[in-house]
């Protein structure tokens, strides 16, 4: 099988492979790149998992062939923490808020929450719950996920973080 | 899971790629978003041997008036679509079904061009380009042509664009000022392909209904057009007894399948329903 090189640049560095036409980028970024974080869930574009940022979109990184992305500048979870190794204030707010439980889902969630604050930095909580809904939670019923978001949210606009009342 | 093998193709130029797709023939299938025709060759549902991928086309792209119309090119995706201010003015309904196509994500990638090409009965857009009387542009190696929405589909996955076409962009005329539009969707949860969906562009004179068209998703192997649920309405305002002779017209025609989504009666009835909803919220909107 022939292979194609791609070049693209991936949480700021430049990475290049051969791959199979065929090879889906989660594919790539897992094996070639050996950035696991980025996860495969239901491998039918429903779950959410595997999203990544490609030039400013979140996308589904099972429903789009690596050769597809080349050219192309992607962050995965790998990417989101601070220069200096710090927590990113989506990441802070996921430990805080216990955005998590089992984590298989966060890596996506904070993907797609990443994208989400930087079309609208203060989104209400029903913004919140549409701008996620590509995203599938198993475990925490998405209550804590929403306020994790949240917290980001204020933490970005430099405001303290209230919870609502119940 | 791993789709079968293919050789990928990326065309600069609606020519180049109609060129492929008639020299490579069936095995060639053209690839857009690629949100339906991915998960299904990873379900090995579909194994073309070649895929078009148009991203590489720059003129597919874009949204601008031409006259009378709104001229949407095919490979635009339905977030932009969201994102622009001109159909928020001059074609709302569209943002209305368009934020319910699947997910944020999805919609970054899903286009409008695949949305109406494909044929899927659960597609949204379909049903819509036929509410509004838009038409197809087609290119094939013959040179192009324009097919109504109307005309366009012939069965579940089954349309008039022939194998070696692309289908480049649609077409939509205004609607008149002051007219009321809603998209009425029900769906098990967001994200979900339509249980029963309705689409109504009407206009109001006088306290009555002047003109009216109604579309139907996910109620038959095709979209439909409710022409005498529309007629059912016309000249009325909207009285109960009006509303219910259309949604009983609306339901005359439909023959959903019986699948995850309900039986037959159910989505029959909620479809109705949609009929009513949409007509009676899209009266809300006219002036």
């Amino acid at each position: 099988m022939a292979k194609t090189h791609i070049t693209m640049k991936v949480n700021g560095a430049e990475v290049e492979g051969l791959v199979e036409q065929r090879t889906l980028l989660v594919h790539f970024l897992r094996e070639n790149l050996q950035l696991t974080g980025t996860h495969i869930g239901c491998e039918t574009t429903h779950c959410g998992a595997c999203t990544v940022d490609i030039d400013g979109m979140s996308v589904k990184s099972c429903t789009m062939f690596a050769l597809q992305a080349d050219g192309s500048d992607i962050t995965t979870i790998e990417g989101m923490a601070n220069a200096d190794g710090s927590l990113s204030p989506l990441q802070e707010g996921f430990r805080m808020m216990h955005g998590l439980q089992c984590g298989f889902c966060t890596p996506g969630m904070i993907m797609r929450a990443h994208r989400l604050l930087k079309e609208n930095p203060s989104p209400s909580e029903e913004e919140i719950r549409m701008g996620i809904s590509g995203n599938i939670c198993r475990c925490t019923g998405y209550q804590n996920i929403v306020k994790a978001i949240q917290y980001a949210a204020a933490k970005i606009n430099g405001v303290e973080y209230k919870e609502a009342a119940e | 899971m791993i789709p079968g093998s293919f050789d990928y193709h990326r065309p600069t130029s609606v020519a180049d790629a109609v060129k492929l797709l008639s020299t490579l023939g069936e095995e060639a299938r053209p690839l857009a978003g690629g949100h339906s025709l991915v998960p299904m060759m990873k379900l090995r549902l579909a194994t073309p041997g070649h895929l078009v991928d148009l991203h590489g086309i720059a003129g597919l792209k874009g949204i601008l008036q031409d006259g009378n119309r709104i001229v949407i090119g095919a490979m635009t995706t339905q977030h932009e679509l969201l994102q622009s201010n001109e159909i928020a003015k001059s074609l709302p309904i569209l943002h209305e079904a368009a934020v319910l196509i699947a997910d944020p994500q999805v919609r970054y990638r899903g286009t409008l061009g695949g949305n109406v090409a494909n044929g899927d009965p659960g597609n949204d857009m379909p049903a819509l380009m036929m509410t509004l009387g838009a038409a197809y542009h087609l290119e094939g190696p013959n040179g192009s042509r324009q097919v109504a929405a109307g005309d366009f589909y012939q069965g579940a996955y089954f349309t008039a664009l022939e194998p070696s076409e692309i289908l480049t962009s649609v077409s939509i005329p205004l609607p008149a000022a002051g007219h009321g539009y809603a998209y009425e969707k029900l769906k098990r949860k967001v994200g979900d392909y339509a249980t029963a969906a309705a689409a109504v562009v009407l206009t109001m004179a006088g306290g009555k209904v002047a003109t009216c068209s109604i579309g139907l998703t996910n109620l038959h192997e095709t979209p439909l057009l409710a022409a005498d649920a529309a007629k059912a309405v016309i000249g009325t305002s909207l009285d109960a007894a009006s509303l219910k002779k259309a949604a009983s017209a609306a339901e005359a025609i439909m023959a959903p399948a019986a699948d995850a989504r309900g039986p037959v009666e159910y989505r029959k009835h909620v479809g109705g329903i949609m009929v009513t909803r949409a007509l009676q919220r899209a009266a809300e909107r006219a002036h």
